[in-house]
């Protein structure tokens, strides 16, 4: 388990000033936080350079253009953001197998990194399907009071609370 | 300002949040998940609810033109769930794989390339969808007020209390 004390700044703090990023993008930039529609796009993307045809043909790839907008942007700006903040304060480290992944189902980095990659593509086919991830739905609608994304995270909630207590059978602590 | 650079440095700030906050982490994910370390909602609901009240005020003097997405019942269950089973094994959601990675967490790349996998075969199935789970239960792009028939204030009000009395709870549980 990771050290309680290791120098973050508690949820609260950073989840407020979260909150004032989101207020500040709506006034300056009008847009809602959102990141499951930039992986439509980079798929696009990349299943064009070997199906460019396919993917002009496919109706969903219209709605959404293998394009860089603003949340492309965003997204990117996320990875950067974690990176300096974990360079900085030292909590960096290169890790293939989380400590709690490891304590249920062993410390092999290729078992890990299949299940990711599975769990990774059930995740996005999912979120498709609703209209969005926890970033679009949660702090991009909730904030806007809309009733889909009241719904939808609740059933993200449901959803990951029953099969992550399946998959770590029950109740069973550690 | 442009509005690409905007987006990097709206998200360069997301993520240092995200990772000060030790939220990015599979641990944190899925020990919300199974109900041990509720670090990320507690995260998740300060960020929704400060956001929830200036993002009304700038809608309400129309400073900020709302972007409702609709309500559809249906594949909002469905594929609410169907993202549940997928968090509960990878333990990171879209936003916070890229964070995760970011602070040297690799394994959050096999999922990346999950995500990009599902998002084509989405792309694929989406035709079937859309005349199919799309079409159950549409209700168009409403909000909570307006399905109520009340003010956003009220609904507002109702989420802080609800969100403090959680946090509060939470904190005394020690969870």
């Amino acid at each position: 388990m990771e050290k309680k004390n290791d120098r973050g700044w508690g949820p609260y703090i950073p989840g407020v000033l979260t909150g004032l990023v989101i207020i500040a993008s709506a006034w300056s930039a009008k847009q809602y936080f959102g990141a499951s529609t930039c992986f439509v796009r980079a798929s696009g993307y990349l299943e064009s350079i070997f199906l460019p045809e396919h993917v002009t043909a496919t109706e969903y790839f219209n709605r959404f253009v293998p394009a860089v907008d603003w949340q492309v942007m965003m997204v990117i700006g996320i990875f950067i953001g974690a990176l300096i903040s974990s360079i900085s304060d030292g909590s960096f480290k290169i890790k293939a197998v989380p400590d709690m992944w490891a304590s249920r189902f062993g410390d092999s980095p290729v078992k890990r990194g299949i299940f990711a990659f599975i769990g990774g593509m059930i995740l996005m086919v999912g979120a498709r399907l609703a209209g969005g991830c926890p970033s679009g739905y949660g702090l991009g609608e909730i904030v806007q009071l809309a009733l889909s994304g009241l719904i939808v995270v609740v059933c993200f909630f449901a959803g990951g609370i029953l099969f992550a207590n399946i998959i770590y059978h029950g109740g069973k602590r550690k | 300002m442009n509005i690409l650079i905007n987006g990097l440095i709206t998200g360069i700030l997301f993520g240092f949040m995200l990772q000060k906050g030790r939220v990015v982490r599979y641990d944190k994910q899925v020990g919300a998940l199974r109900l041990l370390d509720m670090t990320i909602v507690k995260f998740f609901f300060s960020a929704i609810l400060t956001g929830m009240v200036g993002v009304i005020v700038l809608q309400n003097l129309g400073i900020a033109p709302p972007m409702i997405l609709p309500a559809n019942i249906g594949a909002n269950i469905i594929g609410g769930l169907i993202f549940g089973l997928g968090w509960a094994i990878i333990g990171y959601c879209p936003g916070t794989s890229l964070g995760a990675l970011g602070e040297g967490r690799i394994d959050a790349l096999w999922g990346i390339m999950g995500m990009l996998v599902g998002a084509a075969l989405f792309a694929e199935v989406f035709p079937l969808m859309n005349e199919t789970v799309l079409t159950w239960g549409r209700l168009g792009s409403v909000t909570i007020p307006q399905v109520l028939g009340i003010s956003p204030w009220i609904v507002i009000i109702v989420f802080i209390s609800g969100g403090l009395g959680l946090f509060f709870w939470l904190e005394k549980k020690g969870l």
